[in-house]
């Protein structure tokens, strides 16, 4: 029953996007809020990050956009008064933060509850030595472990828990010093450097069961003892991958009944002992070879799991986490998806799900690319079918990355050997890898002892390879034509292997029929009637999606895809923004999207929703069942912008800004008239196609030079070259990947960046505000601190800043969304880029202006004007009060990634810092990105020549707040001639103990480290800069970052003036 | 080869024949489990059906024959989206599609087995013939009429044990003697009982009471079974008897619906029944939830129950029909669910140690 004595609740989200912690906890929160309020409970949400669709004024009652710390959040509590706090759904952050207010007794003192999971269950789960205390009470065996701190403690314990174990010394990030010792001999060597690397002199020394299946069960339970499993899953990859990077299938392939119960058991049995109230993620480890397994670990809480099993099974187990927090049993709850049945059941699914991760490794290209226990990837695709095979195709193609099938990377020039070492060394590319060696004829039984992967995925690998093998040699026939769609292959990989071309194989498909139907995800296997507008394609089936005559308009959204680098959540947020506009101007809308973290994927976002990749051919599939009024493809970042083409060539009409006008953006020849039409400048530039070609038009524009590929997002493959040799390299590089279109070729001109995101009508033009970014230009404009209102610009500038605008979005006859980023030298303004579409600053923007921009882009897409909207158009009043973004990185778990900033962005996530005093602004942004200083007040100063003058006011500012500097020679002469006290450390390549050893030591607080330009001065540093990311030092390689890093330091205080966004006033 | 299957309202799917190429008419039902395809082939209450599995790959871990439920294969034919003859478990000693051919099931891949089980659903259970013949057109009406005219007899006869047997606990004993009244009973209510230190006696469907009872037993366990219940009129005389004994009884599925007709009640035919190992069942003294492993096409009337002899004890979540009944004045606790699962959750495997201690009060 609800519990009525729950009133109001503050929900603590999950902060910036990091690798780890991403789009799912805007996913869970988003449920969970609306679940709240739908009992009439009024919700205060506590969330740093402004990107989540979460911390909207329409999701909760009362919005704070502010760090995730202690400190904040009893401020909240203290001024919203909140009688209950949920603390499960904010991934990781959001529990410590409640546990950490628990143990205060902060909760108890101002008569807190907390609701959903309680603190004692929470530790049971969290706190190593409790949960093994537990485990063993109940029975659940986990695999034996002991913490040493001497040799000789260690070789005993080892000895005791039985050869292989695994050594992980405390305390080093990136599991550096550990490994997994067959016997004594190797033991001693790893423990003896474990022991030293450990700041705490400390070693766990565990039984390995590495190579062990690793099977995860999604489990719910109520105050009055009920239990169900959600789902159950079952990661490919053996223990000792990160489940996170593991290519996940649902529900579980290999496992009898016997097995498969014996686990769901004990994932019951446990959290009725840790009296879960909501969801819960158990994750085990059973061996292959018997019955024997271990608990690996609990997670008292929703996670990414949980939001996979959601969208595998069409169980909202947020919603209904949510609702169990407010008192209700399983059993009374309504599945949302039968309208029928009740929450308390188990799915059955009808169906093969498969998640792949998305890894980050086109944009760290120098980085480790071995998959192991720390999560490596920032997004996940998932995809449905009825078999393995078809899953693991449409995962593939739905990763965005090149792929569409097993021939993808080409190895033929890898010799066997060496293919066999790439398996063994479990990498990214571990599929294709395998597949090529099952075609050279290794057997399925010895890539499973090579990779301890499970043969039965194996062999349908060899299903897919036996199929490749078919289309290359077989004359092609309807009957293998069917086989081969069953098995998703493509229509564009079955034309390359066949020798057909795609469009013969289309008509073939079309004259034969074999076309996809769609089959409803509906909880319960076709057993109850289903309402649920969820679907995935299949072929040779009969089609459950019929389009109803519902006298609408359909609108297609093209969702954005995986989260990565560079297209994170904030486009999910448009997406669903769109979505629920049209749905308002009275439209159908129709969600095609494939990332089972985010809200739009929701069921019950938009009328249907298509789980399906974001290719042509997929998206043709639903085109031609719906026939959309038209497509919207402004929302959805770059993965719905290549679509518009083919769109249209389906005879979809794209609403808003035309196809050709976004390429008139796009195509640097096209723009460039655009630019002499209008009279805008920009750097001057050229486009290139090799290697030649760019490095004239360097020499004609003098270095440096900008170097990028076009059609790209998020600067990806974008460098600042300062010599011929630089140009050779980066063209080089950008070559590698796929590219079809050509290069640019810029001057690099330094100044300050601006940006804006406007609404145009063709008419008028509504601008929110500017943004003006701290860092120089040279650096993306995702990795900058961006600040809302624009603070240095000239009001000259700011005109024709404005003037631009207008120009530009009537000459690419923008109706809707334009992102426009310049350059500003004194009074000057240069154009960088221009994107006629929908832009991660975005929901940043919208939040802090009050103005809801995606929602008034849509309407104007609708045929609306900005007049009728009740706006007038131009640049809005500025706020008062100062908005800053400030990017948030996840360098300390891509092992080998160079952590500097340059055009290429590198953040993973952001967070706002808000206040009417710019630097208490500043401080909260640095506190919300997990910047808390100062600890240690030490810090390290190596600058670049061109930096040396700028440094010494900012080192004396740090001096003044107490910090003691070291500084690399040419730094420290400059520091002291400026007057800054500072000592002098050597450079890394000079003898010890050098400026490693002041890293190592564990006791520095900030290196600002910039680097020169060029490739090979990047590589200089690096080794600074990756220990000290590693060690949990913050690493700054910008000036201008370090100026804002030292006026937030000065601004600190305890006492921070927290704002509720809903109430700011425009 | 193609199979077809063709349904008594003359819907027919085709797809690949797996298994052995007969033909055979059976009911068809559906079963929603994800895991346990052995344990259902194997389950005797499927005597005279055909089974749908609605999970698309099944065959994936192979056979392990030490999950049989019992010496047989039950279903006179099995129908799935996808049978995979690529075994991985540690335990697997065959694969599917060998197992079948060797029992001479007939056996269909690749149909739509989502648009079957909707079918079913809305037009409820039917007949249906597994065939790898062709019929022309004018044959239909025929084949169409036996197909019709099929039903499930004899189910219990063909299921249960030709004699009485005893067999030793398993666990440490606790000095009792269990009848197990044998209507097809799964191996896993022996193996419960067993495990339990119980020494059980199967006794055959065709047992009288008299002979039940002459055995002296301390409980009376009457098993699953297939069927229509009423069918069984020896078995539910039988019963009448037991009731007026004063012996502890725990009845599972069939035995549980026979003891409801034994005393007076009356049981319908669910328009497409539960077959899956996610069916939500409440106890109705305690309010708790409990996900049960099912497998039936009849249920107990509670209509037609006489609270004075019998009160409600669960239900089903779902769709609100009986999952059990406590006698009054009786040491009797039936229900229509499975405790002893195999295949599905163990969470209401508890009842067997209530079982226990109705004996030992």
């Amino acid at each position: 029953m609800l519990d009525r004595s729950i009133k109001k609740v503050l929900v603590i989200g999950s902060g910036p996007i990091v690798i780890g912690q991403a789009a799912e906890f805007d996913y869970a929160g988003t449920q969970a809020c609306k679940a709240l309020r739908e009992e009439g409970v009024e919700v205060v949400l506590l969330n740093s990050n402004p990107a989540t669709i979460m911390t909207d004024k329409d999701v909760a009652d009362h919005v704070y956009i502010e760090p995730l710390s202690v400190e904040v959040a009893m401020k909240v509590i203290e001024q919203e008064k909140p009688d209950s706090l949920l603390a499960t759904l904010g991934g990781q952050a959001g529990l410590n933060m409640a546990m950490a207010l628990s143990e205060r007794g902060f909760l108890e003192t101002h008569n807190v509850r907390l609701i959903g999971t309680g603190t004692e269950g929470i530790k049971k789960a969290e706190d190593r030595l409790l949960f093994k205390e537990t485990m063993a009470k109940i029975g659940e065996p986990v695999a034996a472990s002991e913490v040493v701190s001497s040799l000789e403690d260690g070789v005993a314990a080892a000895a005791r828990i039985g050869y292989p174990v695994v050594l992980r010394p405390a305390y080093t990030l990136g599991g550096a010093g550990g490994g997994i010792a067959e016997n004594e001999e190797q033991c001693r060597t790893i423990l003896e450097n474990g022991l030293r690397l450990s700041r705490v002199h400390e070693v766990l020394v565990e039984r390995c069961i590495a190579g062990w299946k690793e099977i995860e069960y999604e489990v719910m339970r109520d105050h009055a003892g009920n239990v169900i499993t959600v789902c159950s899953m079952e990661n490919i990859d053996p223990v000792g991958v990160h489940t996170g990077d593991s290519v996940v299938v649902a529900p579980t392939q290999t496992l009898a009944d016997k097995e498969y119960q014996m686990l769901r058991s004990a994932a019951l049995n446990i959290i009725q002992e840790l009296k879960i109230e909501g969801g819960c993620n158990v994750q085990f480890a059973l061996d292959p070879e018997s019955f024997e397994y271990c608990v690996i670990e609990v997670n008292p809480r929703v996670s990414r799991s949980s939001a996979l099993a959601s969208k595998a099974t069409g169980y909202p187990i947020a919603k209904v986490a949510a609702k169990i927090a407010l008192g209700y049993t399983l059993d009374e709850i309504k599945n949302a998806v039968t309208g029928k049945t009740y929450a308390c059941f188990e799915p059955a699914l009808d169906y093969c799900v498969v998640k792949m991760p998305r890894l980050p490794f086109d944009k760290f290209v120098t980085a480790d690319h071995h998959l192991s226990t720390q999560m490596k990837a920032t997004g996940e695709v998932m995809a449905i079918s009825s078999c393995f095979e078809g899953a693991l195709m449409k995962a593939m193609r739905s990763l965005e990355q090149h792929v569409d099938a097993l021939l993808s990377y080409d190895y033929s020039a890898v010799d066997d050997n060496a293919l066999r070492q790439m398996i063994s060394d479990t990498d990214d590319r571990r599929i294709w890898t395998i597949a090529e060696a099952m075609r050279r004829g290794m057997s399925g039984y010895e890539i499973h002892m090579l990779t301890k992967i499970d043969e039965w995925f194996i062999k349908k690998i060899g299903n897919l390879l036996d199929m490749e093998q078919r289309l290359s040699t077989e004359p092609m026939s309807v009957q293998l034509l069917r086989a081969a769609k069953h098995m998703e292959y493509p229509d564009g990989v079955i034309a390359k292997l066949s020798g057909m071309t795609e469009d013969e194989v289309y008509a073939m498909r079309m004259e034969n029929k074999i076309t996809a139907g769609f089959k409803m995800v509906d909880t319960c296997a076709a057993e109850f009637d289903a309402m649920t507008p969820y679907y995935y394609s299949d072929y040779s089936v009969e089609n459950e999606a019929l389009p109803e005559d519902t006298g609408k308009k359909k609108v297609l959204i093209l969702g954005s895809g995986p989260i990565r680098i560079g297209q994170g959540i904030e486009f999910d947020f448009c997406s669903v923004h769109s979505t629920w506009a049209f749905a308002k101007e009275g439209y159908e809308t129709i969600i095609i999207n494939n990332n089972p973290e985010t809200v739009s994927t929701d069921f019950d976002t938009a009328d249907k929703l298509y789980f399906e990749p974001l290719t042509a051919e997929d998206v043709r599939n639903v085109v031609e069942l719906e026939h959309p009024d038209g497509a919207v493809v402004q929302f959805g970042g770059q993965t719905a912008i290549k679509l518009s083409q083919q769109l249209r060539g389906m005879g979809v009409k794209i609403l808003g800004t035309a196809p050709e006008d976004v390429d008139a953006a796009e195509d640097r020849e096209r723009f460039d008239e655009v630019l002499r039409k209008t009279g805008i400048r920009r750097p001057e530039g050229h486009t290139v196609f090799t290697e030649e070609e760019a490095r004239k038009a360097a020499a004609e524009l003098g270095y440096p030079v900008l170097v990028r590929p076009s059609y790209v997002l998020g600067g990806q493959g974008m460098q600042i070259a300062i010599n011929d040799q630089d140009v050779t390299e980066y063209i080089r590089q950008i070559n590698r990947i796929a590219q079809e279109h050509p290069i640019l070729v810029d001057k690099y001109i330094r100044g300050t960046e601006l940006e804006i995101d406007a609404i145009c009508d063709g008419q008028d033009i509504l601008i929110p505000g500017i943004m003006e970014h701290i860092e120089r230009t040279g650096i993306h404009s995702g990795d900058s601190i961006s600040v809302y209102p624009a603070q240095s610009i000239s009001q000259k500038a700011k005109e024709t800043l404005l003037r631009y605008t207008g120009l530009l979005a009537r000459e690419l006859h923008v109706i809707g969304m334009i992102n426009i980023q310049f350059i500003a030298k004194d009074d000057d303004v240069y154009i960088i880029e221009v994107n006629p579409r929908s832009s991660r600053t975005v929901p940043y923007i919208s939040k802090v202006t009050g103005i809801p921009i995606v929602a008034l882009a849509t309407s104007v897409i609708c045929g609306h004007t900005i007049r009728e909207l009740g706006y007038t158009p131009g640049l809005q009043p500025e706020a008062g009060y100062y908005a800053i973004k400030m990017p948030v990185f996840s360098f300390e778990k891509i092992r080998g990634a160079d952590i500097s900033l340059g055009p290429e962005m590198k953040s993973t996530g952001e967070c706002l810092g808000i206040s009417t005093d710019f630097g208490e602004a500043l401080y909260k942004a640095f506190l919300g990105a997990g910047v808390e200083l100062p600890h240690y007040y030490k810090m390290v100063i190596t600058v670049k020549d061109e930096d040396k003058e700028d440094i010494v006011p900012i080192a004396k500012r740090f001096a003044d707040i107490g910090y003691k500097i070291y500084a690399t020679r040419g730094t420290y002469e400059a520091l002291q001639k400026g007057g800054v006290a500072c000592e002098k450390t050597r450079k890394v390549e000079e003898e010890s103990p050098n400026i490693l050893d002041l890293v190592l030591g564990h006791e520095l607080d900030i290196v600002i480290d910039t680097p020169r330009d060029g490739a090979k001065n990047h590589r200089d540093g690096f080794l600074i800069r990756r220990n000290a990311v590693e060690t949990g030092v913050n690493v700054l390689t910008a000036i201008d970052t370090a100026q804002a890093l030292v006026t937030s330091l000065e601004n600190r205080k305890k006492d921070l003036c927290i704002v509720d966004i809903t109430k700011l006033s425009r | 080869m193609k199979a077809y299957l063709i349904l008594e309202d003359g819907t027919t799917f085709c797809g690949t024949c797996v298994g052995a190429p007969a033909e055979v008419i059976a009911e068809i039902v559906f079963n929603t489990s994800m895991t346990g395809y052995l344990e259902i082939l194997t389950d005797p209450s499927y005597c005279g059906q055909a089974v749908v599995f609605t999970y698309p790959l099944i065959g994936n871990y192979g056979i392990c024959f030490d999950d049989m439920e019992s010496k047989n294969i039950w279903p006179k034919a099995m129908i799935a989206r996808g049978i995979s003859d690529i075994p991985s478990n540690f335990r697997s000693e065959n694969t599917l599609p060998n197992l079948l051919k060797r029992y001479h099931i007939p056996a269909i891949s690749g149909i739509d087995t989502r648009a079957l089980t909707k079918h079913l659903r809305t037009a409820g259970t039917m007949n249906g013939m597994i065939t790898t013949k062709e019929y022309l057109p004018d044959d239909l009406p025929k084949i169409l009429a036996k197909i019709r005219g099929y039903k499930v007899t004899d189910g219990v006869r063909l299921t249960t044990a030709k004699e009485a047997e005893e067999f030793a606990p398993t666990g440490p004993s606790i000095g009792k003697r269990v009848a197990l009244y044998d209507m097809g009973e799964k191996e896993n209510i022996l193996r419960s009982l067993r495990a339990r230190g119980i020494t059980v006696k199967n006794f055959p469907a065709t047992a009288s009471a008299k002979e039940i009872l002459a055995y002296k037993p301390d409980g009376i366990m009457i098993s699953n079974g297939p069927g229509d219940p009423k069918d069984n009129f020896h078995v539910i005389k039988e019963l009448k008897e037991i009731y007026a004994s004063d012996i502890p009884v725990f009845a599972i599925c069939l035995g549980h619906q026979l003891m409801a007709l034994a005393t007076g009640a009356d049981t319908y035919k669910l328009p497409y029944g539960h077959r899956g190992a996610n069916h939500p069942v409440k106890d109705l003294e305690t309010g708790r939830v409990y996900i049960t492993s099912q497998n039936h096409g009849y249920a107990v009337d509670m209509k037609t129950v006489d609270p004075k002899i019998a009160v409600a004890a669960y239900e089903n979540v779902n769709d609100k029909t009986n999952e059990g009944l406590r006698y009054v004045g009786r040491n009797i606790l039936t229900v229509q669910f499975h405790p002893e699962a195999s295949p599905g959750p163990k969470d209401t495997e508890g009842l067997f140690d209530r079982f226990v201690e109705m004996m030992e009060a």
